[in-house]
């Protein structure tokens, strides 16, 4: 029981961690599915893109030595910049080439097609890298500012970069959900998700619109490449699959299309994996690891999917015709 | 095929043409047994004879003598061919099987190789020693004996089919893309079960896999003797398997043929154009998704029980979701709800993933060793030398999943061939 109560702290700020960066990447699903009704399957890569991206950037930083002599905040934000640009772009182009021309068509098209899209990405990024690094297992450099571990109690540390990660991620929630809620922009988002036609006819371009919703998506989801890469360090091109789907499964758990939903689905998931992970084998004797906190979570996907597909803070969603 | 196409060669010409191209092709690859363009000139060759408007009997003549004894003449010449021929015979069936869910019921299913892995653990467990771990020996000695393999591709159709039910029961009522979330979790889930079942009880022996799992019984041995002929064991299973998955591929070919044209496959067709208007007609919706489901899982079942026994190993790596997207690509390259579409397609991409791939990886590690270069105006000239070890064209299947599915998508939804209904409302 000792070692419940002891490791509760670091599994709870884990938990919190993951959650946050969960969230992150539900709102490049969850926007998407509110303004298209259509799962963005590609999202997973285009968060990958994004910590590609940081790892590069860190990676000649590196190789400049410039990376002990930067302060670590504005170097947090360097690398944020780079691969929330990266993302952003990525998505947008994505948008344009494989799911614009298909609008029109049946639902199971567009989802079809970005399932294309992803296999395409992974291996473009692995293509990519072999040339460039004769390498596509690529690790972010320690940062010894980052690695610090902050001690709690006498016997509880939490490790700062998960700290650095849960603040980035608030820090950018709060941002997206002003930009959503207080901005011109962000009502005619709004208004076309709810009614493509009316938006138009109130002189919103469309379009446009819904290339923004997939250009803050993907920034999105490139901050939280970013922060997965400074997190767990290794990442591969086939990294994205898994987060994905837990993603996707945050912003189903909060409601598709709810952008409070996602946040509240993201911490949610996190938390109950991280549990899941720590507390499962010690609970069982060992009958069952941590292997099973992925079955977890899609245990969860196909519940929430089957009892209360409107999610936790979702509104039915209706059918188009 | 269609009455209303104009051709410009007549019958007897056409006959004359496919023979030709059959004959030729074959002493090509007769000739060059290493030629990638040989054998695939060969495989061009049976298109053609697919294409070709001569008399149906004349076409089933020429099938059988091509597929049943010129591919296997060439199969032991260079023995891979034959290899090939299985791998695409196996892809073949699962394609046909998907293309059901997908095609004639329009039901999205991303987690379609769990039940080719049901299949394949349901024979490697019973068929190796496997079985042992969970069950006395002292009850049964495992493995089962070779005549079982006949039993056990009867039963992975049923045990396979009943898993597909108790995955639809839940999910049927969830809407397309919904659907298809959740099959893929469900893959996912069975891939992770697969991965981790060695403990608490080991059922699946974990990543490790299961070896050596039994083969089929040779049980026309004494016959083969009798007629004084004599062949290395490696190349006797090749042709075994070989003529196993022809006959399996043959009856999931008719199986599909008959439901698609019997009024299950009319009510398919409906649940996958209508819902509603389905409904309203009176097709009982749940029964026909599951019906479904249970047909296109149990094809997968049977081919993996065979999968399991031509590998003599298998691990949970073989079935991954990125397995799950090449059938579904092979069904979308040929055309969804066309069954000569699905085969086509499911050749392509097999033999694109087994031959062009592996020979391009080839060609470049060749060129690498040579000093050659190319030079480009502007940019300067680059020595493949300097080509990164890393970079290898074989592994870059889901570059060729995604283009496909991208670009099928895009500019011809329908496929290759598309089914003839499609062709027939549409007036082409």
């Amino acid at each position: 029981m000792d070692i419940l109560i002891a490791i509760f702290p670091q599994v709870l700020v884990d938990g919190i961690a993951l959650g946050f960066m969960y969230a992150l990447i539900a709102l490049g699903y969850t926007m998407v599915y509110g303004v298209l009704t259509f799962i963005n399957f590609a999202h997973s890569e285009i968060f990958v893109a994004g910590a590609f991206v940081g790892v590069e950037v860190l990676l000649t930083l590196q190789a400049w030595g410039l990376l002990q002599d930067l302060h670590p905040v504005l170097l947090l934000l360097l690398v944020l910049l780079a691969g929330m640009t990266m993302s952003g772009v990525l998505a947008l182009a994505v948008e344009r080439v494989a799911y614009r021309p298909l609008r029109a068509a049946p639902r199971l098209v567009p989802l079809i097609s970005a399932i294309g899209v992803s296999f395409f990405l992974q291996d473009l990024i692995r293509f990519g890298e072999s040339l460039w690094r004769n390498a596509f297992y690529l690790t972010y450099p320690s940062i010894p500012f980052f690695d610090q571990r902050i001690q709690l109690t006498a016997l509880v540390d939490v490790p700062l970069k998960s700290l650095v990660v849960i603040v980035a991620a608030i820090v950018m929630l709060v941002g997206l959900n002003l930009l959503v809620h207080r901005t011109k922009i962000g009502t005619a988002i709004r208004a076309v998700a709810e009614d493509q036609a009316t938006a138009s006819l109130m002189g919103i371009d469309v379009d446009r619109m819904i290339a923004l919703t997939f250009l803050i998506g993907g920034a999105m989801g490139g901050a939280a490449g970013v922060l997965f890469g400074i997190q767990y360090s290794l990442i591969t091109p086939y990294t994205g699959f898994i987060p994905g789907i837990k993603a996707f499964t945050a912003a189903v758990l909060g409601g598709i299309g709810n952008i409070p939903g996602a946040m509240v689905g993201g911490v949610v998931l996190g938390l109950l994996e991280a549990f899941a992970a720590s507390y499962l084998s010690l609970l069982t004797g060992g009958a069952f690891g941590a292997e099973y906190k992925d079955i977890f979570a899609f245990s969860i996907l196909i519940l929430i999917l089957i009892f209360r597909p409107q999610g936790l803070l979702g509104e039915v969603v209706r059918e188009r015709a | 095929m269609d009455g209303d196409r104009t051709w410009f060669l007549r019958p007897s010409t056409q006959t004359v043409v496919v023979t030709v191209a059959l004959l030729l092709s074959s002493l090509l690859v007769y000739a060059f047994p290493r030629s990638l363009p040989a054998f695939l000139l060969f495989q061009a060759s049976l298109l053609i004879l697919y294409h070709a408007r001569i008399a149906r009997p004349l076409k089933i003549g020429f099938a059988a003598s091509a597929l049943g004894l010129l591919l296997p003449i060439l199969g032991s010449i260079n023995g891979y061919y034959l290899e090939v021929a299985i791998q695409v015979g196996i892809f073949v069936a699962l394609a046909l099987g998907l293309n059901i869910v997908v095609g004639l019921a329009g039901l999205l299913d991303l987690g379609y190789v769990a039940f080719f892995a049901v299949g394949a653990y349901l024979w490697a467990i019973f068929g190796s020693r496997q079985a042992n771990q969970f069950i006395s020996a002292s009850l049964i000695q495992f493995p089962l004996a070779p005549e079982w393999f006949f039993v056990f591709l009867l039963l992975g159709v049923v045990v396979a089919a009943v898993t597909g039910v108790l995955l639809g029961l839940p999910v049927l009522r969830l809407r397309g893309d919904y659907l298809a979330i959740v099959t893929l979790g469900f893959g996912e889930v069975v891939r992770v079960l697969v991965n981790n079942l060695d403990k608490p009880i080991n059922f699946t022996n974990g990543p490790i896999g299961i070896t050596p799992i039994q083969r089929p019984p040779l049980f026309f041995l004494p016959v083969l003797e009798a007629l004084g002929i004599r062949a290395s064991p490696a190349a006797l299973y090749a042709l075994y398997f070989y003529f196993l998955v022809l006959l399996i591929v043959l009856v999931v070919t008719l199986v599909t043929q008959r439901l698609h044209h019997s009024h299950i496959g009319r009510a398919w067709e409906a649940i996958r154009e209508d819902e509603m208007a389905a409904m309203a007609m009176g097709v009982p919706l749940v029964r026909m998704k599951l019906l479904a489901f249970a047909a296109g899982a149990s094809f997968a079942g049977t081919m993996g029980v065979l999968f399991s026994a031509k590998q003599l190993y298998i691990n949970p790596e073989s079935f991954t979701f990125m397995e799950s997207i090449g059938v579904l690509a092979m069904v979308i390259l040929g055309g969804m709800g066309s069954i000569p579409g699905v085969v086509l397609g499911a050749t392509v991409v097999t033999v694109l993933n087994l031959q062009v791939l592996k020979e391009l990886s080839i060609w470049l590690n060749t060129l690498r060793h040579t000093e050659a270069a190319i030079s480009i105006p502007l940019i300067g000239s680059f020595s493949f030398s300097q080509l990164p070890p890393q970079f290898e064209p074989a592994k870059y299947e889901r570059m060729i999943f995604g283009i496909i599915l991208v670009l099928m998508m895009i500019f011809r939804p329908q496929g290759m061939i598309p089914p003839r209904r499609w062709r027939r409302t549409r007036g082409e």
